[in-house]
């Protein structure tokens, strides 16, 4: 239903940074979605998940721009679609939840008000027939129909979100996106904030792509999962399969960072270093600086994305290597032509 | 911080047209001699002449050289300028950062007293006070111009101290023990600094329109050398139905331009402080369409 | 154990509303407990729980409504914080319970570099150093907690979250503290950087002999760290104990509750009538306005009795820990949340 092919999203040079190379946030990015299913997208912070999110939702401003690549929905490719054609398909067919609801909730107009003007943007013009809609998304979840009237900093934080997802779900899209609508809230909350998706997933049919930084909380409820680092998808596959076997030394690490509550207490140390930075052109793999299994070759050649038995990953220790070194010599890998990526 | 400071400066054309009107400005406020031969108070020529290579903007119904005023009196206005301008801005930093940090009574009582010099309608109060100190001179000016002009800021800045007042690094400072004068002037102030620059800019060119509308009426010391003053002898002499069009226009121009210099920089310290403010040239349309590629899909 | 701390029915309010229509808000409702030297405890909790009005009254942001604060020196003699009057009292009890702060990217001046905050502090509570000195001790601070002596220089939007925190820990041991007080310190990181600031506390609390009192939300790094758990809810205790055996046998069923919701990865899916079981629990802790006696998790508890209803239950002794929670204090066991 959805396809995001070859993705590439860059913020123009400001200049200042970086001696005025653009940075390129979202680097080469495929993912595809099939009707009802849950993909999570993980990340640290600055890995260009939330970028990825906005340029799927047409939501990029300057200085980000679509550079290549296309996403295709329903057939149609959003990245080259005409302002109309976008906004008659926007919340009917495509919403987007995002991060904090008292930044995308308009403080100083009534949550009914707000789901009001949503309805008659799309057409729903009679009072009754908005007041019944608003009354039955916000029963879907679960909050009572009296909070129309209510202003959103007299909601709590739970109560909140839940009216961003309602007012997403107001025409029942085929697709939600969110992006990580469950950071501000506590651990009860945020559970009963996934369980209410799930089933309303169930319900209502829809498919949804969930960008976080915390693996742990998808692990649950996600179909698919989707490990970007540094703009690129590091690795791509069953969630289950992710988790009980995971093949990038990234998503070995990131699953390693969570202390458990239950089972023997081991000392963990996380991934040392930081992500890079993406305004400095990059050479080989950019994961390598950080990498415990790193290889000599993985500072010169940068993996591509390949498939492993059903999961997509990009590192060398998965690359059948054309020339396997010897111990003694340090020699680059030949380069291979067919696919091999662009050194940036 | 200093050198993005400046860099930024200079891309903005709105800051180097500003800066550089500004400086021509200050120059000849410092050195009024190397640009005008003539003493501009002498009344030693014939009256209301028209422009010409002896004269560059003809003489005034008192037989001064135009242009020899419009070039003495840029001193005054600017000491007006700068010194009124500082000098509210200082105070309503004062009272507005420490009615917003200290809060409670305080708030309350330094916020009734910024309401209270706010409400006095400015205008009729700058006539009333000048009229009882008339022919006191600059000072004077530049004292009812403070007193007058900081209440508007004070509000402005305790607005923003306000919203400065919950970041963590300040709950840090108190917990660490500093006292409150620290914190008001070295961990709050330097934060506004962008609105500390904006309100001195607005303050200085609301003061110049100010004093020479004041001067303009005769409030001011006729004798002094001043644009206000060149109005108001402009005026006195009837020179625009007279058609001496120079006599009035000059000092006209000479205020609007140093206006202008203000508010051009004040728009360049907007885009400074306020990224979002920037003019962006979004890349062109034709590059982004022509390399879309496809790819297969990477199927999961 | 040496007790460092001690708060004894601590109590604060908060007036809200305007004259006509307020209330009173009860944000910590007699709060008892104590830390001792080398130890991290974790007060766990979600938020509306008290649990951060609890660090701001042991930091003297303001007094709390009632109740004591005890603070016992190197003497060991104990003195209230109330007591605490001249500014050298007060000064130097900043230096000894300093605060870290959750948001890393309020909690540094965003104008000067990130060696300002440790400069100051040194300045300001160990004046007998010269500036060559405060510089040096500056670079050891940050040496401990990780960051290289460059880092002095940089400014703070020059870092990254996690050392942005790392630096907000420097600025407490400069002060050669004995207890620290961390407010939420990892909450606004990546899960992934956690780990690295959780080992720092854990260094902090072997190698230099600090105390901290780790203020969270999540059980989960709580265990990782923590030598002891206490749990709060809607401004009370529910219950306290060594961390092991707090979540091997949780007694309160709000702990229950807390540590059923936390998402353990390792663990299989819950099962979908789980997740309808799941669904049904709101998450919502009460904004507690002008409360009538009795229990305040009572109307979240599935095995609350009438007597929750109208009797506050008290914090008792259970086990090697404590908990507030007549269905508990009366010997069943509560399996209320699996």
């Amino acid at each position: 239903m959805l396809e995001v092919s070859g993705l590439t999203v860059e913020y123009a040079a400001t200049g200042n940074a970086g001696g005025g190379n653009p940075v390129r946030a979202v680097d080469d990015v495929s993912l595809d979605v099939k009707p009802g299913e849950f993909v999570g997208i993980v990340g640290e912070s600055g890995c260009g998940k939330s970028t990825l999110l906005f340029a799927i939702a047409r939501l990029l401003s300057p200085p980000a721009v679509v550079t290549a690549g296309s996403v295709t929905f329903r057939g149609e490719n959003l990245v080259s679609m005409t302002e109309r054609r976008l906004n008659a398909i926007r919340w009917q067919n495509l919403s987007v939840v995002m991060q904090s609801a008292m930044n995308a909730l308009n403080p100083v107009m009534s949550v009914g008000a707000q789901f009001a003007d949503a309805l008659r943007a799309h057409g729903t013009s009679s009072r009754k027939a908005v007041a019944a809609r608003s009354a039955e998304v916000l029963r879907l979840v679960g909050i009572d129909a009296v909070h129309l009237g209510s202003y959103p900093h007299q909601l709590s934080g739970g109560m909140r979100q839940r009216a961003m997802i309602a007012m997403a779900l107001l025409f029942t899209p085929d697709l939600v996106i969110m992006d990580e609508p469950t950071s501000a809230l506590d651990v009860v909350a945020q559970r009963s904030l996934m369980t209410q998706i799930k089933e309303l997933q169930r319900e209502l049919g829809f498919a949804v792509i969930f960008v976080t930084h915390d693996m742990s909380l998808v692990s649950h409820y996600s179909d698919r999962l989707v490990v970007m680092y540094a703009g690129q998808v590091a690795e791509a596959g069953l969630t289950r399969r992710i988790f009980d076997r995971p093949l990038h030394p990234y998503s070995r690490g990131l699953l390693e960072a969570f202390p458990s509550i239950r089972g023997a207490k081991v000392h963990l140390s996380g991934i040392p270093g930081a992500p890079p930075d993406l305004s400095v052109i990059q050479n080989g793999c950019r994961f390598s600086p950080r990498c415990p299994a790193k290889l000599p070759a993985c500072e010169t050649t940068a993996p591509a994305l390949l498939d492993r038995e059903g999961t997509s990953v990009r590192c060398l220790l998965y690359d059948p290597a054309p020339a396997p070194a010897t111990a003694a010599s340090l020699s680059l890998t030949r380069p291979r032509q067919s696919r091999r990526r662009r050194n940036d | 911080m200093k050198r993005t400071l400046w860099r930024a400066l200079a891309r903005s054309p709105k800051a180097t047209a500003g800066a550089i009107l500004l400086a021509v400005f200050i120059v000849l406020a410092l050195f009024p001699g190397l640009f005008a031969r003539d003493n501009p108070t002498a009344e030693a020529y014939p009256r209301n002449l028209g422009p010409s290579a002896a004269h560059l903007f003809g003489t005034t119904g008192l037989g001064q050289d135009v242009f020899a005023q419009a070039v003495y009196g840029t001193r005054q206005v600017l000491e007006i300028a700068f010194g009124a301008g500082l000098a509210s801005t200082l105070i309503a930093a004062l009272i507005g950062v420490a009615a917003a940090y200290l809060g409670g009574f305080w708030d309350g009582a330094l916020s009734l007293f910024t309401d209270v010099v706010l409400v006095i309608p400015l205008f009729p109060l700058l006539i009333v006070i000048a009229a009882y100190v008339h022919n006191s001179g600059t000072g004077v000016l530049i004292a009812v111009l403070t007193f007058t002009g900081w209440s508007y800021t004070a509000r402005q800045l305790r607005s923003q101290a306000l919203s400065v007042r919950s970041r963590d690094f300040l709950a840090a400072a108190r917990v660490r023990g500093e006292r409150a004068a620290y914190i008001i002037a070295v961990e709050i102030l330097p934060t506004m600094i962008s609105l500390l620059v904006a309100a001195f800019l607005t303050n200085a060119l609301y003061d110049v329109l100010f004093a020479s509308s004041l001067q303009f009426i005769g409030l001011g010391d006729p004798n002094s050398v001043s644009w206000g003053t060149m109005l108001y002898w402009a005026e006195n002499n009837e020179a625009l139905q007279a058609g001496y069009y120079l006599q009035a226009i000059v000092p006209g121009a000479a205020i609007a331009l140093l206006g202008a210099a203000f508010a051009l920089l004040n728009y360049a310290f907007d885009e400074i402080g306020n990224p979002a403010l920037r003019p962006v040239r979004a890349p062109r349309a034709g590059r982004r369409l022509a390399s879309l590629r496809t790819r297969r899909p990477v199927n999961a | 154990m040496t007790e460092l701390l001690r708060a004894d029915h601590l109590t604060r309010h908060f007036k809200i509303g305007g004259r006509l229509a307020g209330g009173t808000l009860h944000a910590v409702d007699d709060v008892s407990f104590a830390i001792g030297e080398r130890e991290i405890v974790a007060l766990a909790g979600e938020s509306g729980s008290g649990k951060s009005t609890v660090a701001r009254l042991l930091a003297r942001v303001y007094p709390p409504t009632s109740g004591t604060v005890t603070y016992f020196d190197e003497s060991g003699t104990g003195k209230p914080l109330s007591a605490l009057r001249s500014r050298r009292d007060a000064l130097r009890y900043s230096a000894q319970v300093p605060m870290v702060f959750q948001d890393p990217f309020s909690s540094l001046h965003p104008v000067f570099r990130a060696s300002h905050g440790v400069l100051r502090a040194l300045k300001l509570h160990r004046p007998e150093l010269s500036a060559a000195e405060r510089r040096a001790e500056a670079a050891r601070a940050f040496d401990v907690v990780g960051l290289g002596a460059g880092m002095l220089d940089r400014y703070p939007h020059e870092l990254s979250g996690g050392q942005r925190q790392r630096v907000g820990f420097a600025q407490a041991l400069a002060t050669r503290p004995r207890l620290i007080l961390a407010d939420e310190p990892v909450s606004m990181l990546d899960t992934s950087i956690r780990i690295g600031l959780l080992n720092l506390m854990a260094k902090l609390r072997d190698d230099e002999g600090v105390s901290i009192l780790y203020i969270t939300h999540d059980i989960a790094s709580a265990r990782y760290v923590a030598d002891r758990l206490i749990v709060m809810y809607a401004g009370q205790i529910a219950e306290t104990g060594p961390v092991e055996d707090v979540l091997a046998a949780p007694r309160h069923p709000y702990t229950q509750l807390l540590l059923s919701a936390v998402p353990d990865p390792k663990a299989p899916p819950p099962s979908l009538e789980a997740m309808a079981a799941a669904a049904g629990e709101r998450g919502e802790p009460p904004k507690v306005i002008d409360p009538r006696p009795g229990c305040r998790f009572q109307p979240r508890c599935p095995v609350a009795t009438d007597l929750c209803a109208t009797v506050t239950p008290e914090l008792l002794p259970l086990g090697s820990g404590e908990a507030a929670c007549h269905v508990a204090q009366s010997d069943v066991e509560v399996k209320a949340f699996s």
